[in-house]
């Protein structure tokens, strides 16, 4: 199948692929997908004391279409808020990066994969606080 | 050290003409033009004996005589002449069928529609973890009302090769027919139907360096004599078989191209041989966790089918884009299911998803052989780097105790 330009430029040049330590300070992970189904996205946020996403990295098992949607999520998260963060839809990334229908899942997933990480932050920073700060995650 | 880009090792797909091939065709487009068919004058009769010299030729790399050679257009075509030929043919005695898992996609759309629609039943064969149809598991398949048998020689995907012997010896003992797709096997593998005890063949011409468009049916004339159900009526060509006008250039093409592999098989599949396991063992040298799909002993030389767990099949594909292969994966697919071959292995989905094929063929070259494993390598590397699998693995996570959200 032909690819979009946007998506072979996320395939050949992934921004922000990687990791950061899931205990990190202020770092939400989430997981999304299952290796029978073709694509697990790992998408991570850490997010600065103001609220706001300094930094985020993904991984992606999947096809072309799931690594670049994952990548794309990276780059619109950094910069953001929580609440902007989890406005991020689907649709969205089926537009920029000018996904066929048969691969709108990839973006679906994507999403999933942002809520889930930011998700996670909120979860994590809730608990740290009630249980004062022990870091035990 | 230079190689041309792009690259093709997708030679089970199909296979170019051999220039000697275009070369015995080209006169049939225009100076021997004439339907082979007509009896009463010359360019009928210099047409039929075309015809007749490609028909011995394909029925000598087969173990056949001529005359049990019929013509189609292809291999699906012939596969469709065999199964409901003898489905329509031999009905009255039973509508009972036995077909190996790893059979050809048209083998098993054939008789799915033959269960849907003429009340046939079926019972299918698995294979054990290398592909192989053991032919005691065929004769506990059997029923009084079987009335055939279908055992793919050679798999398209992983290139596993049958014990078509055995197997033949437990169909004479059923007296049940037995039909075998042997697409991609002719030509690359020594065929003996006599000794295979087949009773119906299907050969394709476009991957044995022949053209696209022209296939044949082994149909045996003896011990048993088997007869069939035309599926195309017309001017009763192909002893009342197949009608329709023969595609001369096509048939004579075929011909030659049955003849070139019976000639060179010996030297070529050694050749192909060496170069497929040097393509195996580079790349098992430069990756850990790879798998190798089929078997290792009795394959066909010029396949090789490798799983790459932690990376999809597609993406493989999209970083390997110079390199004609074929993945295992159907991502694209409304279905995401992973290759029905691969998973008759017993191989996880995960990593069915994760295969590859390369299939190679005449014209592959050693310098294209290492310049594909140098860009294979490279570019597993890449992806797995990019995978949360294989982080997770190498943190010691058990992939198969984690609760993934399937989707």
């Amino acid at each position: 199948m032909a690819y979009s330009d946007q998506v072979l430029d996320h395939y050949n040049n992934p921004r922000n692929m990687g990791s950061f330590g899931k205990d990190e300070e202020g770092v939400g992970t989430g997981i999304v997908g299952a290796p029978e189904c073709g694509d697990v996205m790992k998408l991570q946020v850490k997010i600065n004391e103001d609220g706001i996403i300094e930094d985020a990295r993904f991984k992606t098992f999947g096809c072309g279409s799931a690594i670049a949607s994952s990548s794309l999520a990276t780059e619109w998260l950094k910069g953001r808020t929580v609440d902007e963060a989890m406005a991020i839809k689907n649709t969205d990334i089926v537009e920029e990066l000018n996904l066929p229908p048969v691969k709108i899942h990839c973006s679906v997933l994507a999403e999933d994969a942002i809520k889930a990480a930011v998700g996670d932050y909120v979860k994590k920073s809730g608990k740290e606080s009630a249980s004062g700060g022990s870091g035990a995650a | 050290m230079s190689v041309k880009i792009p690259i093709y090792m997708d030679y089970q797909s199909t296979t170019p003409v051999d220039p000697r091939v275009l070369e015995a065709m080209l006169p049939y487009f225009t100076e021997v033009f004439g339907h082979p068919a007509s009896r009463n004058h010359s360019f009928g009769w210099d047409a039929e004996q075309a015809v007749d010299v490609a028909r011995e030729q394909v029925a000598k790399l087969i173990g056949a005589t001529a005359k049990e050679v019929i013509f189609t257009s292809g291999g699906t075509e012939a596969i469709n002449l065999a199964i409901r030929g003898v489905a329509e043919m031999y009905g009255e005695k039973g509508r009972h069928m036995v077909v190996a898992v790893t059979d050809s996609r048209p083998v098993h759309d054939v008789v799915k529609r033959l269960v849907r629609e003429h009340q046939y039943e079926v019972t299918e064969v698995p294979v054990d973890k290398e592909g192989r149809v053991s032919a005691d598991a065929v004769k506990a398949a059997l029923r009084p009302d079987t009335i055939l048998i279908s055992v793919m020689m050679a798999n398209n995907e992983i290139g596993t090769v049958q014990d078509m012997v055995a197997i033949g010896k437990v169909a004479k003992e059923a007296g049940v027919l037995l039909f075998s797709d042997a697409t991609e096997a002719v030509g690359k593998v020594p065929v003996d139907v006599q000794e295979m005890g087949i009773d119906l063949l299907a050969v394709t011409a476009h991957k044995m360096y022949g053209p696209k468009g022209v296939g044949a049916l082994y149909v045996r004339r003896r011990n048993p004599r088997v007869r069939l159900s035309a599926q195309i009526d017309g001017g009763g060509h192909e002893r009342g078989m197949r009608s329709g006008t023969l595609n001369v250039p096509g048939v004579v093409g075929m011909g030659k191209a049955a003849e070139l592999c019976m000639q060179e098989m010996p030297e070529e599949s050694a050749r192909m041989g060496v170069l497929r396991d040097h393509l195996e063992n580079g790349i098992l040298a430069g990756l850990d966790e790879v798998q190798v799909n089929g078997s290792r002993e009795h394959r066909l030389p010029h396949n090789l089918n490798i799983s790459f767990a932690y990376v999809e099949g597609e993406s493989m594909l999209m970083g390997l884009k110079e390199i004609a292969l074929a993945s295992g994966s159907a991502c694209t697919t409304a279905t995401l299911e992973p290759s029905y071959v691969i998973r008759a292995l017993g191989v996880s989905e995960e990593l069915a998803h994760s295969s590859l094929r390369f299939s190679i063929g005449r014209f592959t070259t050693e310098e294209e052989v290492e310049y594909v494993i140098g860009r294979v390598v490279e570019t597993i590397q890449r992806l797995r780097e990019m995978s949360p699998l294989y982080e997770m693995a190498k943190e010691g996570v058990d992939l198969s105790q984690v609760q993934w959200s399937a989707h």
